[in-house]
């Protein structure tokens, strides 16, 4: 990630230096423009961030914050919306002047998105944002809306040319998963964006990526000794990474009928984790280079075959999960009785490189599974010789590192160690090191961070399109497969998926890991 | 959970955390440094026990509080370990010292290190004449002192000065982090323009003010004025003389900052005097030496002086040895 900032002319700014750590970057003067502001993420997520990054001192002075929704409001009542979202949903504590300074910038525009007039208003009001706020024409758009209305609203940039960047000023685009739902519609969507926004001003989030965790993988493989020497195929019998969900589909039962697990998580977060897993050394942290080895790794993974063996779905039926009686998907209001759309989904894939040849690497997601995690698991192979009787050996299990994302952000070591007793028996034991519950109070939340490097143009961590079309060309050829079978396999609610899923990895030989 | 361990020797003290560990389990979290703070017998003890457990949710830390009792008393050492939600996410030892063992703070310390993790030493009060030198300081890679803690804070950060080592760190410098941000990200905008000549006004026996002008020496080698203001209020402005105008970040409430420049609306955010907890968690965040802090120290006797030393606009540092 270069530090080394150049103005034009050669101007170098001498109050900055890369060895002045504790000096925080703050981003420039710039506004942000949401669409869809009143939506669920926008409220969770967005807004506390920004008040978040605001409250840290990394929000530039004068920031200005618009809103743009089918909404007869004023910016007081706009203000008020992000003030309650602020207030419900911040990490950091609420502090009236902090706010008081935010409030000055908010703005709010009315109007549905093919209203031509809306945007002209918009054009105007950011016209004078730069003038009484001093946002210096940059801008960001946070499309926080479904896909479909993309071509609408980008159409209504491109027209009132407010995409277009002049001289030192930047326009950026974000936008949310999904990123289609098959390659063919990824293209379509990224076609839409890049004709009015150039890639270098896209920036995709993928939440996954801002979690220190997930940047933590790359600090555990690349910045020790101790693991880089046993990270292939000589050690590592299987990798299993998982994204468990407790809850179901209460309120987005209409958006994820016919989206489903596989293009819902697999796509983007579980692939995007076995990438930075799989991935060789990056010549450099730079944005270029990580993104080099996460396409290299992309390209070489395959499906397992026959898909019928390798991979397994399942919808969730009522049960009960953990103390509480749930009903199953079918009977989720808003979910069509007769969907074939799974709640769970388990791939085998293989890397065809050298480091990773025969080495499966076993993906798995669902909703209502037995508790909410997220980890990759990297399985290592037995010792090849025991110099014990088998009858000591009988309770060790395989060496395991597992990576927690969450919750609990942590890296688990399991090993076998002597049971205390006068008889010689080894059984497993771990070693737990808890990232999440010892950095977390002022570690930025995944949005705060993905946010706040947006707005500095740092890309690292936001997925290109390469990087997505690649994804789908993955798992096209599953969605097809499962297209043809009958539905999905029924599990109830509050257990580890369904049978198919534990005989996939069972016809290897293995079993996935109770996280 | 508190335990009293009056009268007792270290590893009286290590086998009560050892026991404490087996029948709580609670105290197994890995702990990243140890958190050595040396103070005399006050009421400044609890208030950095307080701070230290706040900024040990960021970095788990064993925290070691050596409190100097009365020298004329009889060599004694009494313990108190608090551990669970009366630390924190850290496990505190407050160790009392009494009569000759006063003096030999660093034999207790030793003992009740966690091995292989760093170790900070703070004095929240007055600090040694060399904190480098110090007994405590020696065990120490870093070593934080406040200057404006001290009863005579520019005599204070004078001695920091001439005694600087590797790895010493001042919090009259850590509460100027969110000013130097400002000013370092005001200047990174249209017009690319040097900085001809800077006034910082603040206190006059504020260092935080004397740090602010020397690091905007060290940085830009321009001349730097100091400028007095009432005292209490610490720092209110910084100045930065530009061909085009000047920016100007000035604070007139102590709470609210206004940052002006030429051609473009006036700006205000909360610039606040961060708080004794946030200062203190920001210095754990790093325990390599602070270069650019040093050199900030070394050129506030540079502030004031009328000569631009060193070509403008060079950064190769050759002011050092101007007198």
């Amino acid at each position: 990630m270069s530090t080394e900032r150049r103005a034009p002319g050669g101007w170098v700014n001498s109050l900055l230096d890369n060895r002045d750590k504790r000096l925080p970057r703050i981003a420039g003067p710039c506004g942000v423009i949401v669409f869809g502001v009143t939506g669920d993420l926008s409220r969770k997520k967005l807004m506390p961030a920004i008040y978040d990054l605001a409250n840290r001192g990394l929000l530039p002075p004068g920031f200005a914050l618009v809103g743009f929704a089918r909404r007869d409001w004023a910016d007081e009542n706009f203000a008020e919306l992000v003030h309650d979202a602020v207030r419900e949903h911040a990490r950091t504590p609420f502090r009236e002047e902090v706010w008081a300074r935010l409030s000055e910038g908010i703005r709010f525009v009315p109007g549905s998105f093919d209203d031509d007039a809306a945007f002209d208003n918009l054009t105007s009001m950011i016209s004078d944002l730069d003038q009484e706020r001093g946002t210096g024409g940059n801008h960001a758009f946070y499309l926080s809306i479904p896909p479909t209305m993309f071509p609408v609203v980008l159409k209504q940039l491109a027209r009132t040319g407010l995409a277009v960047q002049n001289g030192d000023q930047w326009r950026r685009v974000v936008i949310e998963k999904p990123f289609g739902h098959d390659l063919r519609s990824a293209r379509e969507l990224n076609d839409i964006v890049s004709d009015v926004f150039p890639e270098e001003s896209v920036f995709r989030i993928d939440h996954y990526l801002g979690k220190e965790t997930v940047q933590n993988i790359l600090a555990l493989r690349f910045a020790n000794q101790l693991y880089e020497p046993i990270w292939n195929s000589h050690y590592v019998d299987h990798v299993q990474i998982t994204m468990a969900e407790d809850i179901g589909l209460a309120g987005r039962a209409g958006y994820y009928d016919g989206i489903g697990a596989a293009r819902d998580v697999i796509q983007n977060h579980l692939l995007q984790l076995l990438a930075l897993t799989a991935m060789e050394e990056p010549l450099s942290f730079s944005p270029e280079s990580l993104r080099s080895e996460k396409i290299k790794i992309l390209s070489a993974i395959k499906l397992a075959e026959p898909l019928d063996e390798t991979t397994a779905r399942g919808q969730y039926t009522a049960g009960w999960q953990g103390a509480t009686k749930v009903v199953g998907v079918l009977e989720e209001p808003g979910f069509r009785q007769d969907s074939t759309t799974e709640t769970f989904a388990a791939i085998t894939l293989q890397v065809d490189t050298r480091r990773w040849a025969g080495v499966p690497f076993f993906l798995r997601t669902g909703k209502r599974l037995g508790r909410r995690v997220t980890e990759i698991a990297v399985i290592f192979k037995r010792a090849p010789h025991l110099p014990f009787e088998k009858t000591m050996t009988e309770e060790l299990g395989q060496n395991a590192l597992v990576i927690r994302i969450q919750p609990d952000e942590g890296v688990i070591i399991r090993f076998g160690s002597k049971v205390p007793g006068t008889a010689m028996e080894v059984r497993d034991v771990t070693m737990d090191f808890r990232y999440g519950t010892a950095f977390t109070e002022s570690s930025p939340e995944a949005y705060e961070r993905l946010l706040l490097d947006m707005l500095l143009g740092e890309p690292s961590l936001f997925p290109v399109n390469a990087e997505v079309e690649l994804s789908w060309g993955i798992l096209d050829p599953v969605l097809e497969h499962w297209a043809k079978q009958d539905g999905p396999e029924p599990y109830p609610a509050g257990t580890w998926g369904p049978p198919s899923a534990d005989l996939m990895i069972a016809k290897t030989g293995r079993a996935w890991r109770r996280p | 959970m508190i335990v009293d361990l009056p009268s007792t020797t270290t590893s009286a003290v290590n086998h009560a955390l050892i026991d404490m560990r087996e029948r709580g389990g609670a105290v197994a979290i890995g702990r990243v440094l140890n958190l050595v703070i040396v103070t005399d017998d006050s009421a400044q003890v609890e208030q950095s026990i307080e701070a230290a457990n706040e900024a040990s949710k960021e970095h788990p830390c064993r925290v070691l509080v050596m409190a100097r009792g009365l020298k004329r008393a009889g060599t004694r050492l009494d313990a108190q370990i608090r551990v669970g939600g009366d630390a924190g996410a850290s496990e505190v030892l407050v160790l009392r010292l009494y009569g000759p063992l006063a003096d030999h703070g660093d034999s207790v310390v030793i003992p009740l290190l966690l091995p292989d993790c760093p170790v900070v030493a703070w004095w929240p009060g007055a600090a040694p004449a060399i904190p480098a030198q110090d007994p405590i300081g020696r065990l120490a890679q870093r070593r934080i002192t406040d200057a404006a803690a001290a009863s005579q804070p520019t005599k204070a950060l004078e001695s920091r000065r001439i005694s600087y080592a590797d790895g010493d760190t001042d919090l009259a410098w850590t509460r100027l982090t969110a000013w130097r941000a400002l000013l370092a990200a005001a200047l990174d905008l249209p017009p690319f323009e040097e900085v001809e000549a800077v006034t910082v006004t603040g206190a006059a026996d504020n260092p935080s003010a004397d740090l602010l002008a020397g690091w905007l020496r060290s940085r830009l080698h321009v001349p730097v004025r100091r400028r007095a203001s009432p005292p209490g209020g610490g720092i209110s402005s910084a100045v930065l003389e530009r061909p085009s105008g000047p920016v100007e970040l000035f604070r007139p409430d102590g709470k609210v900052g206004v940052l002006r420049q030429p051609g473009q609306p006036e700006r205000r955010m909360p610039l606040k005097r961060p708080s004794l907890r946030a200062c203190l968690a920001e210095e754990l965040r790093r325990l390599d030496p602070d270069e650019i802090y040093q050199a900030a120290l070394q050129a506030v006797t540079e502030v004031n002086s009328r000569r631009a030393s060193g070509a403008k606009g060079s950064r190769s540092g050759e002011t050092q040895g101007d007198p």
